[in-house]
């Protein structure tokens, strides 16, 4: 699985944890990292993902399975010893003392001279650009200068290995897209690990080499971010990344390569089987809203339904079409804005086609739920 | 418009500030008037008194000066005033109370001039210099005895300020021993409190609850009941001494002597006064978010370091707070040290009660109150001046 490097650098085999002996907070966790990767931990929120932090941190203990650094179990190392750069949630820079004495902090605990600590800060200012604030407190930075001033802090020591739990959390949408960038870049030029925790999809897709989703306190996929969005293997992970139109069915017949789903007697569909065929017939098909080709040319398409359109939303770029389809009343088109503004319009009775590839037969969903997952 | 609010601010506010005036502002400075100020002398002698001023001081003074005293010690045992004049001159020179009234009596009966001649006879003291120096003195209305005497020094015949014989210095050495007791009772109840709060600051929400109505819940019981039940505790034939001698520690016949004295006071005080440590340190403390102390170790702190470098500091408000809370409260504290600190565990605010209730030395238990009021004033100057109040957090 991994991507650079030879062996795994950070290892979690199997781990489970739970607060109160009864509920798994996380259940059999396995993940492994290369050195120098970027992978992130997605999910929503109580899914599990910061305990796996606080785990490899040293905050808390696996309940059972085993977490290794560099190849050796770190179960008996204390957080202290751990030489893991960690950027916290709310920062927790410590407010009674300056931006520089706080970079300082690591050094000092390291025993480094007054001497290397000063040139070891300076450094760090520099590469956060904090350097007219080093005798700042905390309290007086904006918040993303006080995001910076905690990810200096992280990398000052130059730790092999730097853990960020939702670091972008508090942040507004500017200027959160901005500090994206910079971690990257950051990161890439530090070489240095990143195991990055958000439950934002697009904070994780421009950010990481790959994403681990987790749901419920288990793994759902780990997967580069275009393979996650392209070939989601189960139906959370094809809703929760992205949006994803979906109709349930049952499986009328399949192959390796295609199978045909009857969606509640209105019409059978060709669609690409991910999770199908182990007993079960139920199914839940997911067709991004880009791939559907409004009023396809005969016979371009595996599948064309009738579709009555219920809404037209111009965005400018595409236009957003809510159409009723196959039973399924929310059914959402994305239309390249080639077509103009007008040439579709509510009430209308269109043509929806879909290639077989760009529809996959996932993991039927709980009968409850029915619709469109929401947009993220 | 501005004029008219305050106006109608000012009138509404006027009862609190009538009841503040009448219960807090004048009792205090009557208090402190008294310290300084005493007419009683001049009030009863005026003409004595003003006859003593033109006096050299040298030998014994003229014959008028004897008519006048004669004259006025007559009319004060008509008008009942003799016993208070003879009980404030006992206090400037002890030994007059008996040579007043004893005089005054056999006025009522007898004498006639030469004064200088019958005074004397009357009782011989008259005819020595020191006791018209000591009406001089005691005739000042403003005089500053008190604040001597609560000193342990003392005015002599030259009007010199000198030490009191070495068997009556009591004041001074008090005054130490009251700030030392409280300055070890506020580190007792840091050393007993600090990690007391920590624990009930960092533990879970229930939990916690839990703990700090047991910290509250000595406050909901009366002073009284929490001190004598230390006295059940600590007792000679009490249960500690019980406990002791049924596991063998101590023999019998020494039953260890574990209250009225100075081991009494401080476990009594330290217990009464811990959950005003308690309170500002665990307000202080919950405002700490652990993530910060995660935060230190996963940069390389071992507990120590994180502890001091982290956490200590942030938690120095409340330090600051409870520990000047528990001091000024210990200083000024009367009740438990009466019942459970027997003779040697008296601290000053037990010598102010004493001369309030029973030697009725107002002036001189004023004195030391002010000295006591003072002191404690300069504290809270000095704890502003080196930590600052702003940053003093007594809860959140």
């Amino acid at each position: 699985m991994s991507k650079r490097g030879e062996g795994a650098f950070v290892e979690f085999r199997e781990v489970s944890k739970s607060y109160d002996g009864k509920v798994l907070s996380v259940q059999d966790f396995t993940l492994s990292v290369a050195k120098g990767e970027f992978v992130t931990i997605l999910g929503p929120s109580g899914c599990g993902k910061t305990t796996c932090l606080k785990m490899l941190a040293g905050f808390e203990e696996p309940t059972s399975g085993e977490i290794l650094l560099n190849g050796r179990p770190i179960g008996r190392v204390r957080a202290h010893k751990r030489n893991i750069g960690v950027v916290f949630q709310q920062y927790a820079l410590f407010p009674h003392m300056t931006i520089a004495e706080n970079l300082a902090f690591p050094l000092q605990a390291r025993g480094a001279s007054k001497h290397e600590s000063a040139a070891g800060v300076k450094r760090a200012l520099d590469m956060v650009q904090l350097a007219a604030f080093a005798d700042r407190r905390p309290g007086q930075l904006s918040g993303g200068q006080q995001q910076r001033a905690a990810i200096g802090r992280a990398l000052v020591f130059e730790p092999d290995l730097v853990l960020m739990d939702e670091p972008l959390g508090a942040l507004d949408r500017r200027l959160r897209e901005d500090m994206q960038y910079e971690i990257r870049r950051l990161q890439q030029r530090l070489e240095v690990t990143m195991i990055y925790v958000t439950h934002d999809q697009g904070e994780a897709m421009v950010l990481s080499d790959r994403v681990a989703v987790m749901n419920g306190g288990k793994v759902e996929q780990i997967a580069p971010p275009e393979v996650l969005y392209e070939e989601p293997g189960t139906l959370f992970v094809a809703n929760f990344i992205g949006e994803n139109n979906r109709l349930d069915g049952e499986v009328v017949e399949w192959t390796e390569q295609v199978c045909r789903v009857d969606v509640k007697g209105k019409g059978v569909v060709q669609a690409f089987p991910v999770a199908v065929g182990e007993g079960d017939h139920h199914t839940s098909l997911t067709i991004r809203p880009e791939r559907v080709e409004l009023n396809p040319a005969p016979g371009r398409t595996a599948n064309v339904f009738d579709a009555k359109v219920q809404d037209v939303i111009f965005i400018g770029d595409h236009l957003r079409i809510h159409a009723e389809l196959l039973g399924c009343q929310q059914f959402i088109v994305k239309i390249p804005n080639i077509i103009g503004h007008g040439a579709v319009l509510p009430g209308d009775t269109v043509k929806f086609g879909w290639l077989t590839t760009d529809c996959r037969a996932l993991d039927a969903a709980p009968p409850t739920q029915t619709g469109t997952a929401p947009a993220q | 418009m501005m004029g008219k609010s305050r106006t109608q601010a000012l009138l509404l506010s006027l009862p609190l500030i009538a009841f503040i005036g009448i219960t807090f502002v004048a009792p205090l400075g009557s208090m402190v008037l008294r310290s300084f100020y005493d007419p009683l002398v001049a009030e009863i002698l005026p003409k004595t008194v003003a006859a003593l001023g033109e006096w050299d001081g040298g030998a014994l003074p003229p014959e008028g000066v004897y008519a006048l005293l004669a004259e006025e010690l007559r009319q004060a045992r008509a008008d009942r005033t003799i016993g208070r004049l003879a009980t404030r001159l006992n206090r400037q020179t002890p030994g007059l109370r008996s040579v007043v009234s004893g005089t005054g009596r056999r006025l009522a009966r007898q004498g006639q001039p030469p004064w200088a001649e019958a005074l004397p006879r009357m009782n011989k003291a008259w005819g020595e210099p020191e006791v018209w120096h000591a009406i001089a003195q005691a005739g000042r209305r403003v005089t500053p005895t008190y604040y001597l005497n609560a000193l342990d020094l003392r005015m002599d015949a030259d009007s010199g300020v000198v030490q009191q014989p070495e068997a009556k210095r009591v004041y001074r050495a008090l005054f130490v021993k009251t700030i030392g007791v409280a300055l070890a009772i506020t580190l007792l109840c840091l050393g007993i409190g600090y990690p007391l709060a920590w624990f009930i600051a960092h533990s879970p929400p229930r939990r916690g609850r839990l703990l700090l109505v047991l910290v509250l819940l000595p406050f909901w019981t009366s002073l009284l009941v929490r001190t004598t039940s230390w006295i059940v505790l600590l007792q000679q034939q009490g249960v500690l001494n019980n406990l002791l001698i049924w596991a063998g520690v101590v023999a019998d016949d020494q039953r260890l002597t574990l209250m009225h004295n100075m081991i009494g006071t401080f476990v009594a005080m330290t217990h009464v006064l811990l959950p005003f440590m308690v309170l500002p340190l665990y307000s202080v403390m919950s405002g700490i978010p652990p993530v910060q102390m995660q935060a230190a170790s996963s940069l390389g702190a071992k507990w120590p370091r994180a502890f001091r470098r982290v956490y200590l500091p942030q938690s120095m408000p409340g330090v600051g707070a409870g520990c000047l809370l528990v001091f000024i409260l210990a200083m000024g504290y009367y009740i438990t040290p009466a019942l459970v600190g027997g003779q040697s565990g008296q601290l000053i605010s037990n010598f102010i009660a004493y001369h309030m209730q029973t030697s009725l030395n107002w002036g001189l238990a004023a004195a030391l109150g002010s000295i006591l009021f003072v002191a404690v004033l300069l504290l809270f100057l000095l704890y502003d001046r080196v930590l600052g109040l702003d940053r003093m957090r007594l809860g959140s």
